[in-house]
């Protein structure tokens, strides 16, 4: 139990939690999940901000929450790192002293000159001198990563950091933070409900609902096999289904999905006759225009005709019906624009069997 | 002009600011953040002096005070002098019905500063002391100094409560208001015209060194 952090935590109310995360040293961990899930609180239990009824905080080798022998460690007495989603900076304070008030661990005369240190190392060299209101918010952000790592901290927490800053501001912030990553060597937690920064900067992602954490996971693995209809959902999946097992294949499972038999890679684990959820990410439907056959043994053609087509960018996010069944793709404009796709269209479309994934019954 | 009433005003406005600013302190930042059963009781309490004709929290300060009071007994024991109609019993009194004007203020001024700037504060390690005088007080000065300025105008501006018990005995509890109303009693208008016009002076003085503060919070929560 010495290596990284260990959560794990149990209430009834006023919040519930039964939560139970792990984190490697210089792991990213994300908890993702939406508002009202635990995530913050998970992450203010950690700090010591918020106490939970039952469980226990391990980092290291310190425990700093035990209910069972009632260690409750005092926030300033925990070494953690936290940035705050609207960054709390000391607003009196300069950026040089709102860092140097994390150090206090080495003696007055050091402080502000460990502090520029940091200000250097996050980009901020010559604002030292600046209060907060004189910073934009993507400077702020960097004053309080850079307050939270001069703590020296044996736990980086970071409580929806991105999400005060405007689009441009955040890209080069991931940007910084990805590079500070390998120098990070302590476990590192981040709290987001956006699926794409997690997907994005962290190893590992959990995913938290009502308090619980339903799947912890590498984001691929979340991606391509939630285990249950829920995760799916919370990770943004849009093709979710309910069908029924007909047949275990030696080269694939069929299932039945509202009258339509459907090849999907083998998965022995449910028998046959039992119903199911499949769930498929949008990039599992490819466009297949009529005389282009398939010829792959995975692939399923069925009918479709066009509902929607929402322009996103560089690629259209297109909705098609089969059966009442709404299915989401997502087509490159140019695509797009080759076959003259519009709404009312008929065509085929290809369900990529390898990445329809089973999950028990909802 | 009554040199020793405006003197007496000034040291009793001054001890009941000096003892208001510890308890206006810790009552506020209790007030301000936590929550506790009763809180609206202990609030509406603390407000009472602001509704309270003069003349009946004077009349209860002077049972209370008094010397068939155990406080009263208590203190001749100790001191073998008088507590009500001394000066000690009028800087009671003072402070009790001073507490709105020191409490309030400041109350508000702690509840102004985010709940998470002081977390921030122990996330960064920092001891309970040092966050109170490094990010607590340095936040909300402009409230705590607009509640001293406020008690201190206040109180040398009192009068019902500080005639009920303290009298008007020159040198230990005549304070300057009471002593206008003397000069007023006796037609001495001149000397009363020139106590009051000082009295109008230190008193404007305060009050717009309070508003100034004010402005500074409101620009201060702005910022934050």
């Amino acid at each position: 139990m010495s290596d990284g952090l260990h959560v794990h935590l149990q209430q009834e109310a006023p919040i519930p939690l039964a939560a139970a995360v792990h984190c490697a040293a210089g792991e990213v961990l994300a908890l993702v999940g939406p508002s009202g899930s635990g995530k913050s609180t998970l992450l203010r239990s950690i700090a010591g901000l918020y106490q939970a009824e039952e469980g226990r905080i391990v980092c290291g080798d310190h425990v700093w929450f035990d209910s069972a022998t009632q260690v409750n460690v005092a926030t300033a007495n925990r070494r953690i790192g936290m940035v705050f989603q609207q960054f709390a900076l000391f607003p009196h304070l300069s950026a040089l002293e709102n860092i140097a008030e994390a150090m206090l661990q080495y003696p007055k005369a050091q402080r502000l000159a460990r502090a520029q240190v940091w200000l250097q190392r996050v980009h901020l060299n010559g604002l030292g001198h600046r209060l907060p209101r004189q910073l934009s918010g993507g400077q702020q952000q960097r004053v309080a990563v850079a307050r939270a790592l001069a703590r020296e901290p044996e736990v980086l927490l970071l409580d929806e950091p991105f999400s005060a800053v405007d689009r441009s501001t955040r890209e080069s912030l991931y940007q910084e933070l990805s590079e500070l990553r390998a120098e990070l060597k302590m476990p590192v937690l981040l709290v987001t409900h956006d699926i794409d920064e997690a997907t994005l900067l962290a190893d590992r992602m959990s995913i938290l609902d009502a308090g619980r954490t339903l799947q912890t996971d590498t984001p691929e693995q979340l991606l391509q096999a939630p285990n249950s209809h829920r995760v799916a959902r919370l990770m943004g999946m849009r093709n979710i289904y309910a069908g029924k097992i007909l047949a275990q294949e030696n080269t694939h499972t069929l299932i039945d999905w509202h009258g339509t038999a459907l090849k999907v890679g083998t998965q022995k684990s449910f028998s046959v006759g039992s119903d199911i959820t499949w769930a498929m990410p949008t990039s599992g439907v490819l466009l297949m225009p009529s005389r282009n056959r398939s010829t792959d043994a995975l692939d399923n053609t069925i009918d479709v005709q066009v509902q929607l087509m929402l322009a996103l960018g560089e690629q259209y996010r297109i909705s098609v019906q089969h059966k009442n069944q709404t299915l989401t793709m997502n087509v490159p404009r140019h695509i797009a624009q080759r076959y003259r796709l519009e709404v009312g269209q008929f065509l085929q479309v290809r369900l990529r069997g390898e990445t329809i994934h089973l999950m028990p019954s909802n | 002009m009554d040199w020793s009433a405006l003197r007496l005003s000034l040291e009793l406005s001054f001890w009941t600011m000096l003892v208001l600013l510890p308890i206006g302190i810790w009552l506020g930042r209790r007030l301000a953040w936590s929550q506790f059963r009763g809180k609206s009781m202990a609030e509406a309490l603390l407000a009472l002096p602001l509704v309270l004709p003069p003349t009946v929290l004077g009349f209860y300060l002077l049972v209370a005070l008094g010397s068939r009071s155990p406080i009263g007994q208590a203190y001749e024991a100790l001191f073998d002098q008088q507590l009500s109609f001394s000066f000690a019993g009028l800087l009671i009194a003072s402070i009790v019905f001073n507490l709105p004007f020191a409490i309030q203020p400041m109350q508000r001024a702690f509840e102004a500063i985010p709940q998470e700037v002081r977390e921030a504060a122990r996330c960064c390690g920092m001891p309970s002391w040092r966050i109170l005088l490094r990010i607590e007080l340095p936040l909300a000065w402009p409230g705590i100094l607009s509640a001293m300025v406020l008690t201190f105008a206040h109180t040398l501006g009192e009068f019902g409560v500080v005639l009920m018990v303290g009298g008007s005995i020159p040198g230990e509890t005549r304070t300057i208001a009471i002593a206008i109303y003397d000069r007023v009693q006796a037609f001495d208008d001149s000397a009363a015209a020139s106590m009051s016009a000082v009295l109008l002076l230190i008193s404007l003085f305060a009050i717009s060194l309070s508003y100034m503060a004010t402005a500074r919070l409101g620009k201060g929560r702005h910022n934050v």
